[in-house]
């Protein structure tokens, strides 16, 4: 059960307190995101939505290990990451979290099951042992007939198939989705999120999205609002708008 | 190797610029190699002196003469083992571009005071029983496709007339870097044709002494032998006096230095900008693996790699076809075999060249893969 008051007493996987983070531009300092709480236990399904600048991306870099917090933390299945050194973290990254991008952000030279591979090349795994793991990860997300195919000769909902096989082929503690389906058509985006929903019903996965598409997040079980860089309502996306609860 | 189709694909992501990348090593390696070549034609007879050898000249010029009465005087010095004289003959065998050195030679010390330049002993024998005999090169025999019972007719040029001799022997330096394009023939053959007022002098002598230790006080004490006379000498090493005749073309190697220096600068700026491109471009990808879990340091080292690998296969490249060159002149005549006999590229300067086009790679490399290394993932992301 999520929760964004900081008093869960049961252990949950991810555990977020007091979360500042502020940048500098100039001499004026942005203060992204403010004390944010948040429990999220295994196997949940948790979107974040709000308008641009609220700090969902930030909180998701800083969720993934991609950014440190100016002050609280952030602890994922007993670790506290917030205060790991860089090539820690890096390794962390590789062992627990997956990542889905907006822009899919696959390596154009590769093949499908090439970029699917990569996570698995710093691992010790044999190469018929990586070939395996490739294949299961491509037949999960459908694409075991692609996977030869370079991402030009893909659709945008291929191409981000192939990136949700590349986000879960290490099988990772949880996924960060930052708007896995803002560049496609309802079709391919309704498919990308069966597909997350299938991975986090029948393969008990943790997922964490951004999302600006009302539609897209009601398939969550949980939707987080943040505004100017606090969380200011859970629930369901219609008993929501941009500017605060109803 | 795991990462290897990683790389591969990467390098040929922009195949054109890879091919010009690679173009542009190979070019300068093969001015590299072209370059080590003539430096090395033009100091061959540096590198082939012997360091117990020393060459008397007439102190006014080498073309002048000195007496072949001087054998004697040089002989009675202490510490010299052995003396022999010859003289440049400068003829012409049938056109003026098939230019070798042919040099009249005192048979009986020849070998004494060039040991390392071997002729087969019945060669030799048959060579000193024939006083129109002649011993050449290796190089010059393969260069005419000479066999030994050959006649070979030369035009004399210092001394006017046709000359002709049999060739009784072929001689094979013992070293690499020998020069195996010489003609020698006989001391006596030269006295009799030539004219009577150059008669009884030699062009120069070779001195064999017994330590190069003591080169300096022997060369002092032939010189002072003969001060005040009407031919004073000038007496050098053998390797001092191959250098200044080197000098005579003018300051080679500054040449050599100053050409290579200036391809290898445009060279670094050329690769450096265009690896600071192909980072650039591939900010976004760089980015994602190290969200993926490839650290700092993996993707430091493979920018670095991308490098070196194009350095490696341009700088082979280049090296590659400046030592095809080499072999082309061994087979096909140019002007080059002319000037420059002994053309070919030495195994340091294949090596340096390696060496030189990696040193490249790591420069021209270094700031785009610090720059990648030092990418923050949440930065490039945004920027993609």
């Amino acid at each position: 059960m999520v929760r964004v008051d900081g008093q869960s007493n049961s252990p949950s996987l991810i555990q977020v307190r007091d979360l500042d983070k502020k940048y500098q531009r100039g001499s004026e300092e942005i203060h992204v995101l403010q004390g944010l709480n948040l429990d999220v236990a295994k196997g949940e399904f948790v979107a974040f939505m709000g308008p641009s600048g609220s700090g969902k991306t930030t909180l998701l870099n800083l969720l993934g290990g991609l950014d440190v917090p100016s002050k609280g933390t952030v602890t994922v299945d007993g670790d506290e990451i917030t205060h790991m050194s860089r090539s820690k973290l890096t390794e962390w990254r590789a062992r627990h979290v997956g990542f889905v991008f907006q822009m899919y952000n696959l390596i154009p030279v590769l093949t499908a099951f090439q970029n699917v591979e990569l996570p698995l090349l710093l691992t010790k795994l044999s190469k018929s042992e990586r070939r395996q793991h490739v294949e299961t990860a491509l037949h999960v997300v459908g694409l075991s007939d692609r996977m030869h195919h370079y991402p030009r000769q893909l659709s945008g909902g291929q191409e981000q198939r192939v990136t949700i096989a590349r986000a879960i082929v290490s099988d990772p503690t949880f996924l960060l989705c930052d708007e896995p389906t803002g560049d496609l058509d309802r079709k391919s985006a309704d498919e990308i999120m069966e597909l997350i929903l299938q991975l986090v019903r029948q393969h008990g996965k943790t997922v964490l999205m951004v999302t600006h598409d009302p539609v897209v997040a009601q398939r969550a079980d949980t939707t987080l609002y943040l505004e100017k860089g606090a969380l200011v309502g859970t629930g369901a996306p219609e008993a929501f708008s941009y500017g605060g609860a109803r | 190797m795991r990462f290897g189709p990683l790389l591969t694909a990467n390098l040929f992501r922009k195949k054109t610029r890879f091919v010009l990348t690679i173009g542009s090593f190979a070019v300068a390696l093969f001015l590299f190699g072209f370059l080590a070549a003539v430096r090395g034609a033009f100091s061959q007879g540096v590198e082939v002196a012997g360091a117990d050898r020393l060459v008397v000249i007439n102190r006014t010029a080498i073309i002048q003469p000195l007496p072949l009465s001087y054998r004697d005087r040089i002989l009675r010095i202490p510490g010299v083992k052995e003396v022999t004289h010859d003289n440049w003959f400068g003829g012409v065998y049938q056109d003026e571009r098939n230019f070798f050195p042919q040099f009249v030679i005192d048979v009986e010390h020849q070998r004494k005071v060039y040991p390392e330049l071997a002729v087969p002993e019945d060669q030799w024998q048959a060579f000193v029983k024939d006083r129109q005999g002649a011993v050449v090169g290796a190089a010059t025999a393969k260069r005419f496709g000479w066999k030994v019972g050959d006649r070979i007719p030369i035009r004399g040029v210092i001394y006017p007339g046709a000359w002709e001799f049999n060739l009784d022997g072929i001689y094979h330096g013992t070293r690499k870097q020998d020069d195996e394009s010489q003609l020698w023939f006989q001391w006596d053959y030269l006295e009799e044709k030539r004219p009577a007022f150059t008669k009884g002098l030699a062009g120069w002598y070779t001195v064999k002494i017994d330590s190069p230790d003591n080169a300096l006080r022997i060369a002092k004490a032939i010189d002072n032998e003969f001060d005040n006379s009407s031919y004073e000498t000038h007496t050098d090493t053998e390797s001092n006096f191959a250098a200044g005749w080197v000098k005579q073309f003018g300051n080679i190697q500054f040449l050599i230095l100053t050409i290579g220096s200036v391809v290898f600068f445009t060279l670094l700026l050329v690769t450096g900008n265009t690896m600071a491109i192909a980072v650039r471009e591939r900010t976004g990808e760089l980015a994602v693996l190290k969200a993926v879990g490839y650290s700092d340091r993996f993707v430091l080292a493979f920018v670095m790699t991308e490098s070196l690998v194009i350095a490696l296969i341009g700088g082979l490249l280049g090296l590659g076809l400046a030592k095809a060159f080499e072999l082309l002149l061994t087979v096909v005549k140019t002007p080059i075999n002319t000037v420059l006999p002994f053309f070919y590229i030495p195994t340091t300067a294949l090596l340096t060249g390696v060496a030189t086009a990696l040193a490249i790679g790591i420069v021209s490399g270094f700031l785009p893969a610090v720059g990648a290394m030092r990418l923050r993932v949440v930065d490039a992301l945004r920027r993609v």
